[in-house]
């Protein structure tokens, strides 16, 4: 099974052919079968591999296809890696995703056959570059998915080409990505000049012999980790991903929450190996992504649309798996992934319900008692709104708690930011439930009239999500339970090279038990909190003023940006243009030609007719000649 | 033979379409690219099997020592393919529209692809110089001609810039020739000539300039945005796809092995120059409306990186610099049918007045997005392994210039989708409504493009294997 | 008598001429100003070959065919020449060479 690899990311790519080509000629259902029929055959494919390499003593395996670049001693070739990790997340793409799939069916159904097709084409080519990235066996593969998920971002975030706010989003985010990527070919390039082979196997070993605080690796791992600063938004390349949430909704929870995001944890999580070997830089990974996690979450308080929250909180949580990255807890992290891949996805999809219901308005301040029109999508969203909480028994709960108690046997202030954060989580997101499905309705009498459950296409997807969401948590119950970690045991023999390097910080299971209970019981605190203040929310309409106000307007952060870098490069380039180019460079060229002209006018006045002139001239030269003859 | 046959079709059908009338120039336009294309199809085979037969060395000026000298070696092959490409996009996308004095349009072309092919292949420095002005004077006509309003001082500029530089070459080629021991112009006379240091440094500018007139790198390329704004966009495919890889060419045919120490010694300086090039010109990118200029100097950031790698001189950078002279070459040409069709269109270069084409275009829309990506070298396009290798030797050479020359690739990010987003994006205006969608030529011809560009993306393997004779022949002259 | 005599006559003659030549405007006078630059070459040549021909030197004489030479290329001259003055004259009704300067368009 393992050499049908293969056929994970061709089936996608099919799907995009197939449907991308045919668009004109193939009907919405026939799109839909086979957009949705070659994720889902994939995902079958993964689970047989899942199911092969899940077995103990299961080795990593290389499926090489074809040399893909060779230059001088340089061979990259086009192969595969399957392992433990990347057929975990295997699953997680092809299993979130053809869900996705499935709901999209029914949530695009208004658009016009070609763009429906072309929505469905995006969609698998997205699949198809993310199992590029997770699959790849070296660096260069990754990048080539990595840039390629960048590129189906920027094409369904402008999916809706009309709209001029929209392709500005699609292209900030493209353009903020390839500020990431470029710390990331660099990162490539420093591998090529201390390794000679970007192979994770050859990297990792190179590095290894190199020993801990390498300064080359160092290097490597700091410009891998700015590459996933823009794929994961992390500051100070965030921005782009809240004005992603443009794109249709369905692109929002594939993309911008559960899979596309979580590249650069994967990435961090590949190369264990260099991270753990400059503990320095592990401290600037985990600082990172710590300040994101608040900034974001403390940005999510005050946003009104549904989607801006959820994209908010997306970072926020992307900043607690870095945050898990950087104190060593690799599993942790990757733990946080696939429940935050359940119940992301879950909330997005619920919020596209949501929309889609009240015909395309997000602005949560006119919604409100939602829950008694639309009950399936109520309880789904409230379970991923207690799985992202924390609250106990929910996948949400073990990998946060996983991350904090990681964090506290590492650093103590650490923990007590990070918890400050998992607090606002719980009470943004309750805000946000209370706000929209409870209290009255706030919509106008149109909306109103229109409000249903959205069909049964829509539905599944967020009941088996809901499903995942609840029960993802028990594949890492924490060992103080007394039983084994299953995710750790699995994930083992990726993370067995770091462990040998890193020193584990180890915690007692008493203290364990009581970080549990403290954030347990200050989650539902905030959650009642959240209750107390929004179960009955009516719209104001007030001003907000002071922290309210800076953080509504997101801390300024994207006027800050406009004013460093967006103007003074417009300046830059227009001062190329208009005095470098044109009166600089260009004027001495044309100087040069004009210089010619000028002295051949002048030497035209020699020729003034005067015959006397002439002989008079030539009187002179023939003295001159004399002169030179008697001085010679 | 094959590599005089090379020379021979466009030189001969150009002669005859001069007397041509109606529809036939253009048929025999067609055909002798076609012609052209199955002779290069031939010598590449010949070259996987027997090189040496592609050369051929007959007396020409006796009294000179100058010989009709011609060979292909792996870059070479590679140029005469991307020249029969070229000239074969060309006419099949142009093959709807009806040129006046079409016998006289014609004909020019195939002379200059004549010329191009002879500057790939020579293998002597005279017959060299003769076929570089060869390809250069039908583009003059050409423009002076069929080109805009401004044709006749830019073109006249555009002549005079470039032929100062050839005659800098001139005077260089005849200095070598006088060095050489047997009074010879042949390419291994002057590769034995070893000249002491300080007559390298000297003559290694006399022939730069002129090579980096012809590419252009800053800051000798302000020619070239008005030259590719006033040609008549058929002209400025060739211009841009082909003849500035003469440049290039000429560096590392003639420049690199003859005058190794030369080069050797001014490697810093011409990289500096060449990577603020490519800042410079992609800020200024930036800022363009008019979609004509905007590729030119798109084009001149991207020739920036390639001539920063010549002098970078290590394996990845001289074997991603040609194949990226191919792949510029295709996407770029790419680039311009698109131009071609919009103002074929709409008779407009202004970028502000377009918008919306998406609706009424679609498939043109998706050869543009794809030429676009390839164009900023999105992985998997064939973009991407020339500017992958050339980045990764440049890294190589130093990392901070490499860094600096990286933020070409945010800056050229931004341009190609601002151009991507304004041109085909966006509201539909009176007039864009009424744009209609590809025609059978020009679907042909792009669909060409995006074979080649998914093909080489996927799979460069054939182009790497094809030039590598010629990295591993510069590397082992190289000073180091 | 020395050769010096006639040297410096014959200079005094070419230095009339050339100034005649510069500063009038007359054609007529600028003629003769040419002639007498000539004649003054000439008689400079009749001096030398003289003092050779005393030095003992045979081919002194070739000098004096130069002297013919010359007389008869400024007899031929002056054919051209005055026949152009007569030209312009009929055409300007003056002889004065300032008036040709419609050469230079």
């Amino acid at each position: 099974m393992i050499n049908l690899v293969w056929l994970v990311p061709f089936l996608p790519l099919l799907g995009f052919l197939i449907n991308g080509l045919g668009r004109r000629y193939l009907s919405k259902s026939q799109v839909g079968i086979v957009g949705s029929g070659v994720i889902l055959a994939a995902f079958v494919v993964s689970l047989l591999i899942f199911l092969e390499v899940r077995q103990p003593g299961f080795s990593a395996q290389t499926i090489t296809l074809f040399d893909f670049i060779s230059a001088g001693s340089l061979h990259i070739p086009f192969a595969f890696q399957v392992d433990q990790l990347s057929a975990l997340f295997l699953l997680i793409i092809t299993g979130v995703g053809s869900l996705i799939h499935i709901y999209s069916t029914a949530y695009m159904h208004d658009e016009s056959n070609e763009s429906f097709a072309r929505y469905f084409a995006y969609l698998n080519l997205f699949v198809f570059s993310m199992l590029i990235l997770v699959l790849g066996a070296n660096y260069v593969l990754m990048f080539i998915g990595w840039e390629g998920v960048g590129l189906c971002s920027y094409l369904l975030i402008g999916f809706w080409f009309k709209n001029t706010a929209y392709n500005n989003a699609a292209k900030k985010a493209f353009v903020m990505n390839r500020i990431g990527d470029l710390g990331f070919l660099l990162g490539i390039f420093l591998m090529i000049v201390n390794f000679n082979s970007v192979t994770f196997s050859h990297v990792f070993g190179g590095a290894k012999a190199m020993g801990l605080n390498n300064v080359a690796v160092a290097a490597i791992a700091i410009l891998l980790f700015v590459g996933a600063m823009g794929k994961s938004a992390q500051i100070p390349l965030y921005t782009w991903l809240p004005d992603a949430m443009a794109g249709p909704t369905p692109v929002s929870a594939l993309i911008h929450a559960a899979t596309m995001v979580t590249a650069g944890i994967y990435m961090v999580a590949r190369s264990n190996v260099l991270y753990s070997l400059v503990p320095h830089i592990q401290t600037v990974v985990a600082i990172i992504g710590l300040v994101t996690a608040l900034l974001a979450a403390s940005i999510a308080l005050k946003q009104n649309d549904i989607k801006k929250v959820l994209a908010y909180s997306t970072v926020s949580q992307l900043g607690y798996m870095f945050l898990a990255l950087g104190v060593g807890a690799y599993t942790a992290a990757v733990f946080h992934v696939m429940t935050h891949a359940f119940f992301k996805a879950l909330l997005f999809l619920g919020s596209g319900s949501v929309i889609h219901a009240m015909g395309g308005e997000q602005d949560i301040r006119k919604m409100g008692g939602l829950k008694k029109y639309m009950p399936t999508t109520h309880w789904t969203f409230l379970v991923g709104c207690l799985a992202i909480a924390g609250i106990p028994g929910l996948s949400g709960f073990f990998s946060k708690d996983e991350i904090l108690a990681h964090t506290f046997a590492a650093n103590k202030v650490m923990y007590v930011l990070a918890l400050a954060g998992a607090l606002m989580t719980a009470f943004y997101m309750f805000r946000l439930y209370y706000i929209t499905f409870s209290g009255s309705f706030r919509g106008t009498h149109e909306q109103e009239h229109h409000l249903h459950e959205s069909p049964a296409a829509m539905t599944i997807p967020l009941v088996v999500l809901a499903l995942l969401s609840i029960l993802g948590g028990y594949l890492g119950l924490p060992e103080v339970f007394g039983v084994k970690h299953l995710l750790a045991s699995y994930l083992s023999p990726v993370f067995a090279g770091s462990a040998a390097i890193a020193t584990p910080h180890h915690l007692e299971h008493s203290m364990e038990w009581i970080l549990m209970g403290l954030s347990t019981v200050l989650v539902i605190v905030f959650i009642l909190i959240a209750r107390g203040r929004y179960a009955k929310y009516t719209d104001s309409g007030k001003e907000n003023t002071g922290l309210a106000k800076v953080l509504e307007n997101k801390w300024y952060v994207d006027e800050l940006y406009d004013a460093v870098i967006v103007k003074p490069l417009g300046m830059l380039s227009r001062f190329f243009q208009d005095k470098l180019e044109r009166n600089g460079i260009d004027r001495l060229v044309n100087g040069a030609g004009r210089a010619v002209t000028w002295g051949s006018q002048q030497a035209r006045r020699l020729q003034n007719g005067q015959v006397g002139f002439y002989v008079f001239a030539m009187v002179i030269g023939i003295i001159v000649l004399f002169v030179i003859g008697l001085l010679l | 033979m094959l590599t005089v046959l090379l020379i021979l079709i466009p030189l001969i059908t150009g002669l005859l379409t001069f007397g041509l009338k109606g529809s036939g120039p253009k048929v025999l336009g067609l055909v002798s690219s076609l012609a052209s294309l199955a002779v290069v199809a031939g010598a590449l085979v010949q070259f996987q099997h027997a090189p040496e037969a592609l050369q051929l060395s007959v007396p020409w000026i006796p009294q000179l020592g100058a010989r009709f000298q011609v060979g292909l070696d792996g870059m070479g092959a590679m140029l005469c393919l991307l020249t029969a490409i070229a000239f074969l996009l060309v006419f099949i996308t142009i093959y709807n529209r009806n040129y006046e004095r079409a016998g006289s349009f014609y004909g020019l072309m195939l002379l200059s692809q004549a010329g191009l092919v002879g500057v790939f292949t020579a293998y002597d420095a005279m017959l060299f110089y003769v076929f570089w002005e060869l390809a250069l004077i039908p583009v003059y006509f050409l423009c002076s001609m069929w080109g805009g309003e401004k044709r006749i001082p830019v073109t006249f500029k555009f002549f005079i810039y470039t032929f100062t530089g050839s005659l800098l070459m001139l005077v260089g080629i005849i200095y070598l020739y006088l060095q050489s021991p047997d009074r010879s112009f042949s390419y291994a006379a002057f590769t034995n000539l070893n000249l002491p240091a300080q007559e390298q440094s000297w003559l290694f500018w006399l022939l730069f300039v002129a090579f980096a007139i012809k590419m252009p790198i800053f800051p000798f390329h302000t020619w070239q945005p008005d030259t590719y704004e006033q040609s008549p966009t058929p002209v400025t495919m060739i211009l841009s796809g082909v003849m500035v890889k003469m440049g290039l060419f000429g560096i590392v045919r003639w420049l690199l092995p003859v005058l190794p120490q030369g080069a050797y010694m001014w490697s810093d300086v011409a990289i500096i120059l060449s990577v603020i090039g490519i800042i410079y010109a992609s800020c200024i990118a930036i800022v363009q409306t008019d979609i004509k200029r905007l590729i030119a100097y798109s084009s001149i950031a991207h020739i920036g990186l390639m001539s920063a790698a010549i002098f970078a001189h290590n394996d990845q950078s001289l074997q991603g610099l040609q194949v990226q002279m191919f792949n510029h070459g295709i996407n770029i040409i790419g680039l311009w049918i698109v131009v071609e069709i919009i103002q074929q269109r709409l008779n407009i270069k202004n970028m502000e007045e377009m918008g919306g084409i998406a609706t009424y275009a679609p498939r043109m829309a998706i050869f543009l997005v794809i030429i676009a990506l390839a164009n900023i070298a999105l992985p998997l396009t064939n973009g991407f392994i020339g500017e992958f290798l050339m980045f990764s030797g440049l890294f190589q050479y130093n990392a901070w210039v490499m860094a600096v020359a990286g933020l070409g690739i945010i800056l050229a990010a931004v341009y190609t989708l601002n151009m991507v987003q304004k041109v085909i994006f966006g509201q539909s205006n009176t007039l864009t409504s009424t744009f209609t969608d590809l025609q059978n030529t020009e679907l042909v011809a792009l669909s060409l493009i995006v074979i080649v560009i998914l093909f080489l993306g996927f799979y460069p393997k054939p182009i790497l294997e094809l030039v590598n004779s010629t990295s591993q022949m510069l590397l082992a002259n190289i000073v180091k | 008598m020395p050769v010096q005599y006639y040297i410096f006559l014959s200079i005094a003659l070419f230095c009339i001429g050339v100034m005649g030549v510069l500063m009038r405007r007359n054609a007529i006078i600028i003629f003769m100003c040419i002639e007498l630059m000539l004649n003054a070459v000439n008689l400079l040549m009749v001096a030398f070959s003289k003092m050779w021909a005393d030095a003992g030197r045979i081919d002194a004489a070739a000098a004096q065919i130069f002297v013919f030479f010359i007389m008869v290329v400024a007899a031929a001259e002056v054919a051209v020449g005055l026949a152009i003055i007569v030209m312009v004259y009929r055409n300007t009704h003056a002889v004065d060479i300032n008036i040709l300067n419609r050469l230079k368009n």
